[in-house]
């Protein structure tokens, strides 16, 4: 009787749900004094309130396994907040990145030591979690030198720190910066999976399934949470790598000014248009074949977003430069950067697995002084190159060849592995 | 623009301070060692408010980033040796604290006495704006032995250390 | 508005808490931590007077002194956990072996 007397009242109130009122909110009984005042925004807030409570009942029982370990680190408040000091560098590390050639939060004249530094802060956020993770925190640390190593031969082809000039200097060079010293990428892009790697540094050896150690260690919100920090660092690695590697906000060939007869737009900037246009009609033609209507939709509405996208890069082309530029640039800053993000994740999850004594034997016995000697080798090239006249392309070659002779040395000329048994024994 | 520059100086300042005052006076040594983290990134802050930006980055890279994680390093490997409720203060505190203070103020009224007559220059026009630059140069032509002793002290420093703290000294004799 | 003596005062203020940090604290990580701070004070008068005097050689200073701070800093930090291996005491007050 009860529901018989709401479900009259809401005939006069379409917008409230008849069974949720009748279930949750009208007791059953006799009449409820408030059906006559009741306004349609009570409703509103009253629904949302009790609509709530089954969502606050999640996020309690998320908690409910949590595990502080504080007799291991003796302050449950650094404890808590260790995502945070991670999460909060990554996001700071951002700020220098220059997504297009006005699109940057800050220029720093400083810029790349500003990142290396700040990733140098955030290994707070790893070793204050407890003892048993002074091994990451040591792993990540011999990564740390070797991508710092790493980019400093990029930092000596472009002769300022500023994250906007080194894009610069690509423009200017004509070149990325990945086909002057690739070497020097290579260490970058391998120290930098395995610095983000926090399965590889802190499981105890035990492969691929130890994506869920964080969550068995800490309890599953908390094991969510810290994987934040993880993710973060990996988006900023890539961005760093795109910005002095791969050409930043660039086109492919950004030097190469060839323009449509009778107009103002280059014949490469098309790209983007192009691009943008495919994936739509590639998700168009996937989803009508999609099983369920989820999918569909899904699929549907990312073609649609890659028509708008693709609409307004090519309606760019004839407005303002500066707007041109600065979606061209984000476009391509952005396909680097996923591209870099995903053959991060594929070469991490295929190929690395927790090998930890290994990771660092290569780190501190082939890695770093290949650094050393590709820094060494890439200064000769740039002198050469400007005392004699030889192209830098040419000089840059040679010296890579060298820097990967002795690489190769180092790494077959190993010394055996002293034994537990035998350091004991003596 | 000068009244930010004074409220930055005076937040930094207080950050410095109020941190290190904490520092000393911490039980826990984990909180004093992220209390010393504190003081020495509103160093780096003072630092880069007196227009050194090199300074400030190689501030937050050895300081912050190096020295401090060594020193966190190492409380986390002794952490579970130490007793329950060690004392803090030394028998000596008062005599300390009374020195201290005779020492500031000493410094403090030779400070006073002279205040006036150095005047800071409005705008250092030959170190401001290409810092990193510059310092690399007198790094490189003036300061070039200093720095090469500096690479062998580190050198020195990372094998003693190692030396020291490795385990069973008598078996590698 | 802001002149040389506000830095100079900064200064002084933390040497003065490092030097009370060395005399008062038994733990000897505090002890080394106060040290730290004294020379992050040094550096700040130095760095001050670099930009009064508009010249650079004050920032190499500082570097040299960050450099030595860092090399002490882990040769210290390397004799405390030798001892505390010994003796299992970071107590500066137990570490009496050479006491007569």
């Amino acid at each position: 009787m009860a529901e018989n007397s709401s479900t009259t009242d809401k005939a006069t109130e379409p917008d409230s749900t008849p069974e949720l009122e009748s279930t949750i909110l009208e007791p059953p009984g006799p009449e409820n004094p408030h059906t006559a005042t009741r306004s349609e925004l009570s409703e509103f807030f009253r629904v949302l309130l009790h609509a709530g409570r089954p969502s606050f009942d999640v996020v309690r029982h998320l908690f409910n396994d949590d595990v502080t370990n504080d007799h291991v680190t003796a302050s449950p408040v650094i404890f808590h907040l260790t995502w945070l000091m991670g999460f909060v560098m990554a996001l700071v590390a951002f700020s220098v990145l220059p997504v297009g050639p006005a699109f940057q939060i800050t220029d720093l004249n400083i810029g790349l030591l500003f990142v290396l530094g700040i990733s140098s802060l955030g290994i707070y956020g790893i070793f204050l979690r407890g003892a048993g993770s002074l091994r990451e925190a040591a792993g990540f640390i011999s990564c740390a030198t070797a991508i710092a190593l790493a980019l400093l031969g990029a930092l000596l082809l472009s002769g300022s720190l500023s994250m906007k000039e080194i894009v610069q200097a690509q423009l200017d060079q004509g070149q990325w910066f990945i086909f002057y010293v690739p070497v020097s990428f290579v260490i970058y892009f391998f120290s930098s999976m395995v610095a983000a790697d926090r399965a590889a540094l802190d499981g105890p050896d035990a492969g691929s399934e130890s994506v869920g150690a964080q969550m068995a260690k800490y309890g599953i919100l908390r094991g969510a949470i810290q994987a934040l920090p993880e993710y973060a660092n990996v988006a900023v690695l890539a961005g760093i790598g795109t910005t002095v590697f791969l050409g930043g906000w660039l086109r492919p060939l950004a030097s190469y000014h060839d323009r449509f007869p009778d107009t103002s737009v280059e014949l490469l900037d098309v790209l983007p248009a192009i691009a943008a246009g495919a994936l739509a009609l590639y998700c168009f033609r996937l989803a009508p074949k999609q099983d369920t209507r989820k999918n569909r939709i899904a699929l549907f509405s990312s073609a649609g977003s890659c028509v708008i996208a693709a609409l307004l890069l090519a309606a760019s082309l004839f407005w303002r430069d500066s707007v041109m530029q600065g979606l061209h640039g984000a476009f391509w800053f952005v396909a680097k950067v996923g591209a870099n993000i995903y053959c991060f994740h594929w070469i991490r999850f295929r190929f690395l697995h927790s090998e930890f004594d290994r990771f660092m034997r290569l780190q501190w016995r082939i890695l770093i002084p290949t650094a050393c000697i590709n820094l060494l080798m890439a200064a000769v090239a740039i002198v050469t190159s400007q005392n004699t006249g030889l192209p830098m392309r040419f000089t840059t070659i040679v010296s890579t060849a060298a820097t990967l002779g002795v690489a190769f040395w180092l790494a077959l000329h190993r010394t055996p592995k002293p034994s537990m048994q035998a350091a004991d024994a003596e | 623009m000068t009244v930010l520059n004074s409220i930055l100086f005076y937040f930094l300042a207080a950050l410095a301070i109020g941190s290190a005052l904490l520092m000393v006076t911490r039980r826990n040594i984990v909180h004093a060692a992220i209390f010393l983290l504190a003081a020495l990134l509103a160093t780096a802050g003072i630092f880069l408010q007196l227009q050194a930006d090199f300074l400030f980055i190689v501030q937050i890279f050895l300081f912050a980033g190096g020295i401090m994680a060594l020193f966190v390093f190492a409380i986390m490997l002794v952490r579970p040796g130490i007793p329950s409720q060690p004392p803090r203060f030394t028998r000596q505190r008062f005599v300390a604290t009374i020195l201290t203070l005779i020492l500031a103020a000493q410094v403090f009224f030779a400070v006073v006495l002279g205040s006036g007559s150095l005047r800071l220059a409005a705008r250092s026009v030959d170190i401001a704006p290409k810092n990193t630059e510059a310092v690399g140069d007198a790094l490189f032509r003036q300061f070039i032995v200093p720095f090469e002793i500096a690479s062998i002290l580190l050198l020195l420093a990372m094998i003693g250390a190692v030396v020291i703290s490795r385990r069973n000294r008598d078996a590698f004799d | 508005m802001l002149s040389i003596e506000h830095y100079l005062i900064l200064s002084l203020a933390l040497f003065m808490i490092g030097i009370a940090g060395v005399l008062m604290r038994r733990n000897v990580i505090v002890m080394l931590m106060s040290i730290e701070l004294m020379l992050n004070a040094v550096n700040i008068n130095l760095i001050a007077f670099s930009r009064l005097h508009g010249s650079v050689h004050g920032q190499v200073f500082a570097i040299f002194v960050m450099v030595a701070a860092a090399a002490e800093a882990v040769v210290g930090l390397a004799i405390i956990l030798a001892f505390f291996r010994n003796g299992k005491t970071l107590d500066a007050d137990e570490m009496d072996i050479l006491k007569w």
